[in-house]
């Protein structure tokens, strides 16, 4: 049972010390104050300006721009104020006295989350009031509803990104200094997400904006997920100096790789990793492979939707097109269809998207799944739509398919362990135990499995599958 | 009376570091035990997991009836922690870090302002009470934070150093405050370095050392164990060459000089009247008999050593 009025015992403390902050107060009432009215100023400069070359629409598609930046600026102390309040106390060792109340490792979290909330945002909506009301007054311009209701949630929506990516990093963290170095992974991911969205505003393609606020809603799920994992008693109190001990960590993860717990202590072999441990990994993988799988199998399925959707111009392939004549195309534009070539480019893939698994929790190699197969689907349901059997569409993937794609999914499904590791609440202290030992089961996996299987697959896409479709189409030559 | 502490095998591992291994000891109501031991022993870790702090690796305890794993916020409840460094939120008033705290606890706030005027007042903090606790000095720091720690009324205490960085008056007030805590039938642990002090407050001693308990018990007890036989010094006002060969008869002598002599019984009730009649017939003019003093350092550093 969760107790509000301790979480509200909580904001209202945390509160009370923000604002006794100067450091947090001066430049939050100059952003909410002033920098509303300086926006309002160049707003109507910059009108002035382009009114002199005929160039209106620039003016228009600036105010809109302006008022998400407005809203910005003030939400960028929300990241000042949670680092403050999570590492902070944690520094001065004010923290234990609060661990020691009654209040629960998750009423903690979420007093200090939306405590680092509230400031910013009420900062940040009144200074977009200012802005509109100058704005208006001075323009006439009222940005339409659905606008200003989208900037509104996605300001909101950025204070979450950044409370809740701060939680992570405190808790990663035993001083404000080491914090504020680790804040670069909120700030320049989010620099950059704001960067796009300008693009999109300036292009005045607003539905983007629902898709920004969709897509940071889930960053901060999966941040919160992973900070309620980290913010526990165990963690605040056990965490020491930050030292990075390389040394340390190549023996836990050669300790993880030569004696996989679960393996009855016994030594790593060939032998007993095909006969015993690639067991005891499938099981560990089960959850993982059922959600590479479905994400495959979405994929597929969306492929052939957009390719019913979206047919190939009659231009490209009249009615009754005649695949036959494709065997007289030049393919030289494509790559060689060698057995080294395909291996490696498929390795490289599964290798990359793998690695990038690390910083984007599993959404990397998973997005790979989905492409591929919804690329499988599409040309599978064109295909279908030009009148061909999709039967012979198979000969072009099953042959290699039945080695590449288990392969495949395995190797993500690993993959994906590893990025999900840090948001896995099960982990809390062992984090680094366990992320080695998932790396050291990828590796594994990657070497042992997917290796044989993707040469297997490159040799028969090379050498079997072209025979096979030349004989299915009854090409010759 | 009930016992209100108690550990079982009580374990924490850091990794492949043993903080804490396979404590057990009991806590009777109205209880103070001292909890001694070298840097690192393990004396913070014991309080962090009993308080629910810190969940143990092995082992059980229950403190107030409640068992510190499963029913944490209970035990979080029932306890007042005085932490190692009692570092407070330095831009608020005691006031209002007392009235956070206690909001947090739950205490009601008729009780809450009676509790924070009578603590304050008992310690001497009641006139800068609306002073910023920045602007206070460290014993009044470490002071303020024991209010905090006993401003629910729990019924357990768990102090941290709770006289260390203070000056010897507000030492003197801290030490009266646990003592009332004891007509209170309040039960305490005190993590100190602080020999006499623990000498003085406490009930039973014990020494933790690499995260063991490797002694418990009353200072007479300990000292039984790790001393010896209490040692009785014979002043004579004349000297007498006898005296020794003499008291050798009843007890073991340890020293012996002119007019003086210095012997170990296991029995002194029964042995010293012997003695003193014994020298006495001999014509023996006593000018004191009396238990050379054994300090807790004395004991201690046997027991670490």
């Amino acid at each position: 049972m969760i107790s509000l009025s301790g979480i509200s015992t909580l904001v209202s403390k945390e509160l009370k010390d923000s604002l006794r902050d100067w450091r947090i107060i001066t430049p939050i009432a100059i952003l909410t104050l002033f920098f509303p009215w300086l926006m309002d100023i160049t707003a109507q400069l910059a009108r002035d300006f382009v009114a002199r070359y005929g160039a209106f629409l620039i003016a228009e598609r600036m105010y809109p721009f302006l008022l998400m930046v407005v809203g910005f600026f003030p939400i960028t102390f929300s990241l000042v104020i949670a680092l403050e309040s999570f590492v902070g106390e944690k520094e001065r060792l004010t923290l234990e006295p609060l661990l020691a109340s009654p209040l629960s490792d998750l009423e903690l979290f979420l007093g200090k989350f939306l405590a680092s909330l509230i400031l910013p945002c009420t900062a940040s909506f009144l200074g977009i009031t200012i802005y509109v009301a100058g704005l208006y007054f001075s323009t006439g311009y009222f940005p339409p509803p659905t606008l200003l209701t989208q900037i509104l949630i996605l300001t909101f929506c950025e204070a979450l990104v950044m409370v809740a990516g701060a939680v992570v990093v405190s808790n990663n963290a035993t001083s404000v200094r080491a914090a504020n170095l680790l804040a670069s992974f909120i700030i320049v991911p989010m620099a950059l997400a704001i960067q796009g969205i300008s693009i999109a505003m300036f292009w005045a393609n607003y539905n983007i904006l629902w898709l920004a606020v969709a897509g940071m809603l889930t960053v901060t799920v999966l941040l919160m997920r992973m900070g309620l994992a980290l913010f526990n008693r165990e963690h605040l109190l056990t965490t020491q100096l930050e030292k990075f001990d390389l040394k340390g960590w190549g023996e836990a993860f050669l300790s993880s790789f030569l004696r996989r717990p679960g393996n009855k202590g016994k030594p790593f072999s060939l032998a007993n990793f095909y006969r015993e441990e690639l067991r005891l990994i499938l099981a560990d993988l089960k959850l993982p492979i059922a959600f590479v799988g479905l994400m495959a199998l979405a994929g597929l399925i969306g492929g052939l939707i957009f390719a019913l959707a979206n047919p190939y111009p009659e231009l490209v392939f009249p009615e009754n097109f005649d695949l036959n004549k494709l065997k007289h195309v030049s393919w030289e534009f494509l790559p060689p269809l060698q057995t080294h070539a395909i291996f490696f480019h498929n390795l490289r893939a599964l290798t990359l998207s793998s690695l990038l698994s690390l910083i984007t929790i599993g959404v990397m190699p998973s997005l790979v799944a989905v492409l591929n197969m919804g690329l499988v689907g599409f040309v599978g349901g064109e295909i279908a739509i030009l009148g061909q059997k999709p039967l012979l569409f198979a000969a072009f993937v099953l042959p290699h398919g039945i080695f590449e794609i288990p392969a495949a999914i395995l190797t993500i499904a690993a993959a994906l362990k590893i990025g999900a590791v840090p948001i896995s609440p099960g982990v809390k202290d062992r984090l680094r135990d366990t992320f080695l030992l998932s790396l050291a089961d990828w590796l594994k996996v990657l070497l042992f499995v997917t290796l044989p299987l993707l040469l297997v697959a490159a040799f028969i896409e090379a050498n079997v599958t072209p025979i096979l479709v030349s004989w299915l189409y009854g090409w010759e030559g | 009376m009930g016992i209100v502490v108690e550990a079982e095998g009580l374990t924490k591992r850091f990794n492949s570091l043993t903080a804490v291994e396979g404590i057990t000891f009991q806590l009777q109501e109205g209880e103070i035990l001292a909890l001694l031991g070298p840097n690192g022993a393990g004396k913070t870790t014991t309080v962090r997991m009993l308080a629910s702090v810190l969940a143990p690796t092995a082992g059980t305890a229950r403190v107030a009836g409640y068992d510190v794993v499963k029913q944490a916020r209970e035990v979080r409840r029932s306890v007042g922690l005085l932490t190692e460094f009692p570092a407070l939120y330095l831009r608020m008033t005691a006031d209002e870090y007392l009235d956070f705290f206690g909001k947090l606890y739950g205490v009601p706030k008729g009780k809450l302002e009676e509790r924070k005027t009578a603590l304050l007042e008992q310690f001497g903090l009641a006139r800068d009470r609306k002073r910023q606790i920045g602007e206070y000095s460290k014993g009044m720091r470490q002071k303020l934070a024991l209010v905090r720690a006993m401003l629910h009324d729990p019924l357990v205490l768990f102090l941290d150093e709770p006289t260390s960085a203070m000056d010897p008056q507000s030492a003197k007030t801290v030490r009266e405050a646990i003592m009332e805590l004891r007509k209170e039938k309040r039960t305490a642990l005190i993590c100190t370095h602080n020999l006499s002090e623990a000498q003085t407050l406490a009930d039973r001693i014990a020494v933790i050392n690499r995260g063991r308990i490797v002694a418990i018990g009353t200072m007479e007890e300990l000292r039984r164990r790790y001393i010896g036989a209490p040692l009785m010094e014979l002043k004579l006002a004349r000297p007498m060459d006898e005296a020794a060969s003499l008291v050798q008869r009843f007890a073991v002598v340890e020293e012996k000089g002119r007019d003086f002599v210095r012997y170990r019984t296991d029995n002194p009730a029964e042995v010293n009247p012997l003695v003193v009649k014994a020298l006495t017939e001999m014509g023996a003019e006593i000018v004191y008999l009396q238990e050379v003093p054994v300090t807790l350092e004395e004991v201690y550093l046997r027991i670490v050593a």
